[in-house]
């Protein structure tokens, strides 16, 4: 393809959010992604809280990104007909002592603009948050702090940039990007593009791909969370979002709700080597199940009904967004760890002027569709029965670009629940088969290499 | 809203043994919801023999066992069946309700409950009102996720029954080389039907020092086709990227306790997940029947009763049993008893049906 504009690396929240943003302009983009779905990378293991922008410093990118993309979330999830909760969170203290960390916490929001801020008392505790542990004296009130579901968020931002124009090719890994005298050739294994402009939001291997035009001064490094999700049974155990007194690297081990239901807790932060190591462990388990006993001792080990690890593509203490200079068009949007997903439509805004400063015309369209089609309402066929998923979701999902089961899972919820896929696969597959054409012994849980089934019998 | 003596959830063979055992007890008015699109439950995919040796005194397989109840059911008229059709919620009606709706002020004593059913067919959703209710929904698999084996979350690893289903229903085969975890009985005759499709069983991986299964299942399905059986040993981790490649395997002591360096990998393409079952009783929990956390079954004084008069619940979603002949002759035990119960209830006098309005 040539021609193009703006070529987008990486189809995860970042990428999705900026193709959308994007594709207001008369604007010819493509986005490229080297899995087989949009999400299937960093995002789709993301805990799905939209922060209010409370533990990033004042003077940080991410902070001020963050309490930008809070507000401008709300915006998109009604345009798109997602699913935004405002549930609040609560950062708790178990000791007198540590309530100075909470003001220090709250005063550094405040500059940020963070609203609503409060600390709560121990009554108040009891009152709105009745199975927190006794033990826990004070918290810091985050009103803004709210729940999305981080897949069907990046699947409807691509959905959406589709509808406006943009081009989005998946099972694309780009090999190799060349300046030209105007712009950049992009390599994949299958094609080549020629783009004006190349935004490189490629997540785990942003590094990799910045490397291809010489910029080397950054490296990602993976840092691991496993993440435990309970029983939809627990779904009313918490009110709010509970996170401890964040640590160094991390926000610490959390409780969080849900936009499915199911009370999540975690994650973890382990320093990893490998990009794709997504494991989980022993030691992982015994060290959330640990800490979020102290916040909630009525969460046991037999709530878990489903675990898995996901990578924070962190390089440094901040995001790096910028325009590289000696590599003119070219953006590089690097390091999107927490607060990534909440600050994705901020960090698209700024992409968007990055762009324009280095020469991109933007002309606004005549007309942006901003909304989705609407979803059908179920056929009551139901396939998935620990989560109500009927035949017809499963279908809307394959039409709307649902490639594989997990692709599926993400989209419908079926094979998520308490039977973990036990009942529900095996139609579940009969469907994809069906409505993609793909034979049975091509279906896959999430792309080449994961076929599901050996071999037929005729 | 239309109301029903009896409303029987789940058509597998606890369900049906109950409907024709409260049919001849003297229930005229029976509806059996199944979600499937037959009846016969989990019986239609167990291929295999060594059904019915106690209730028919004969060798089955499963769908020929569910076969013959199927009939019986069939011949019924006053045993309606509802296929494709999933109950998604049930209520227990306040009892004061009917005082309003249906009595006057000198009637005696009210001793009836009602509860009411919905449900979802292909394109409808629709009520039900029932005087008595009876659960036979069965149970599922546990999951590798509930014992918490760490590693990766690659394609291939399979609850034994779905492979089951795969194998014996649609005509797939889920994988090649294979290692099962558990020894229940489904782990282990998904050990023999793997291995007669041509795959290759490498191990079957027991905590317990002795399998959970029947006698005759070790002998049949894994003596002899000599496939080797560790006890006391457990899967400490899964490999692979997008599908399964290996399995860590560790030795565990009495106390369950990992021993050191007795660690091996086995390669294999699946790991079939076979650790126990678990009755499915979300739909009763949800309306407040009282439910055992440990074992997810009815808190019951007696057999096939819960916490709330008038539900019932037999078969292996009341607990889980070995054998369906037992099954059998339990849930014929529940109709009686639901049976029971519709016959102590006040017999209501109006004519006017509860909400004032005819079917629908």
């Amino acid at each position: 393809m040539s021609d193009l504009d703006v070529v987008i690396i990486g189809a995860g929240v970042v990428g999705t959010s900026i193709a959308r943003e994007l594709s207001r302009y008369k604007l010819r983009i493509a986005l490229l992604e080297k899995e087989i779905e949009p999400a299937f990378g960093v995002s789709k293991s993301n805990s799905g809280i939209i922060h209010p922008g409370t533990q990033n410093p004042s003077t940080s990118l991410k902070g001020k990104l963050c309490v930008l993309g809070n507000k401008l979330t709300r915006s998109i999830s009604k345009e798109l007909g997602l699913d935004f909760k405002e549930v609040g969170e609560l950062i708790v203290v178990f000791d007198e002592a540590d309530v100075p960390k909470l003001l220090e916490i709250k005063e550094e929001a405040e500059k940020l603009g963070v609203p609503g801020l409060r600390i709560v008392d121990r009554q108040w505790l009891a009152a709105n948050e009745p199975n927190l542990s006794s033990d826990v004296l004070a918290a810091l009130y985050a009103p803004t702090a709210g729940i999305i579901s981080p897949y069907r968020l990046v699947y409807a931002l691509a959905e959406n940039a589709v509808m406006n124009g943009v081009k989005i090719f998946t099972d694309h890994t780009v090999l190799s990007i060349r300046p030209l005298k105007s712009g950049f050739e992009i390599q994949t294994q299958n094609d080549k593009f020629k783009s004006k402009y190349v935004v490189n939001c490629a997540g785990l291997f942003a590094d990799e791909i910045s490397r291809m035009i010489g910029i080397d001064d950054f490296a990602i490094k993976p840092r691991k969370g496993q993440e435990f999700l309970l029983d939809k049974k627990k779904e009313h155990m918490a009110n709010h979002l509970l996170f401890p007194l964040p640590g160094r690297d991390s926000k610490g081990v959390l409780i969080i709700k849900t936009s499915d239901g199911n009370p999540m807790i975690g994650p973890t932060a382990e320093e990893v080597e490998n990009k794709d190591d997504l494991s989980t462990t022993s030691k992982g388990l015994h060290t959330v199940l640990e800490n979020v006993k102290k916040m909630m001792p009525s969460i046991e080990g037999s709530d878990i009904i489903a675990y898995f690890a996901g990578l924070r593509p962190a390089a440094g203490s901040d995001f790096i967004i910028r325009h590289e200079d000696k590599v003119p068009g070219f953006i590089n949007v690097a390091g999107i760890q927490s607060p990534g997903l909440t600050a994705a439509p901020a960090i698209a805004m700024m992409v968007k002027e990055l762009l324009q400063s280095s020469g991109l015309k933007l002309r606004k369209k005549l007309f942006f569709k901003k909304h989705l089609r609407g979803v059908p309402s179920s056929d009551k066929d139901i396939v998935c029965r620990c989560e109500t998923v009927s035949a017809g979701q499963i279908r809307d999902a394959i039409k709307r670009g649902a490639r594989t089961l997990d692709g599926i899972k993400f989209r419908t919820r079926c094979q998520a629940g308490r039977c973990h896929g036990g009942f529900c696969t095996a139609r579940a597959i009969k469907i994809l088969s069906e409505e993609t054409g793909l034979p049975l012994q091509q279906i896959t849980k999430r792309g080449k290499g994961s076929e599901v089934i050996k071999d037929e019998r005729a | 809203m239309r109301e029903r003596d009896l409303v029987i959830v789940g058509g597998g063979p606890a369900g049906m043994a109950a409907a024709l055992s409260a049919y001849e007890s003297g229930v005229k008015d029976i509806l059996i919801l199944e979600r499937d699109q037959y009846l016969g439950g989990i019986l239609n995919q167990c291929i295999h023999t060594g059904f019915g040796l106690v209730h028919f005194k004969e060798v089955l397989t499963g769908p020929e066992y569910a076969e013959r109840f199927i009939k019986k059911v069939k011949a019924v008229p006053q045993i309606e069946v509802s296929l494709k059709t999933f109950v998604v919620d049930l209520k227990v009606c306040d009892p004061d309700i009917n005082v309003r709706l249906r009595r006057s002020e000198q009637e005696p004593t009210l001793q009836r409950r009602d509860f009411v059913i919905t449900y979802l067919k292909p394109g409808k959703r629709e009520k039900i009102r029932a005087k008595a209710i009876i659960m036979s929904t069965g149970c599922r698999e546990r999951t590798r996720e509930m014992i918490h084996i760490p590693g990766t979350r690659p394609a291939g690893i399979f609850n034994a029954g779905l492979a089951q289903k795969m194998i014996n229903v649609e005509g797939w085969l889920p994988g090649k080389t294979v290692v099962i975890i558990g020894s229940g009985d489904i782990g282990l005759i998904m050990a023999r039907r793997f291995t007669l499709e041509g795959a290759q069983v490498k191990a079957v991986i027991e905590l317990e020092n002795k399998s959970r299964g029947l006698a005759r299942n070790i002998a049949q399905c894994i003596e002899d086709f000599d496939i080797p059986i560790y006890f006391r040993h457990k899967i400490s981790k899964i490999y692979g990227k997008d599908r399964v490649e290996g399995v860590d395997i560790v030795k565990v002591g009495d106390d369950l306790q990992e021993i050191p360096n007795s660690g091996f990998t086995i390669n294999c393409d699946t790991l079939l997940v076979s650790v126990g079952l678990i009755p499915e009783n979300e739909l009763i929990e949800m309306a407040g029947v009282e439910i055992d956390k440990k074992t997810n079954s009815p808190v019951s004084k007696q057999l096939n009763s819960t916490s709330v008069p008038g539900i019932f619940v037999c078969g292996n979603s009341y607990k889980v049993y070995d054998i369906v002949d037992s099954v059998t002759r339990d849930s014929c035990e529940c109709g009686r008893m639901a049976a029971k119960w519709l016959r102590t209830l006040t017999p209501l006098p109006l004519s006017q049906p509860p909400d004032g309005v005819g079917e629908g």
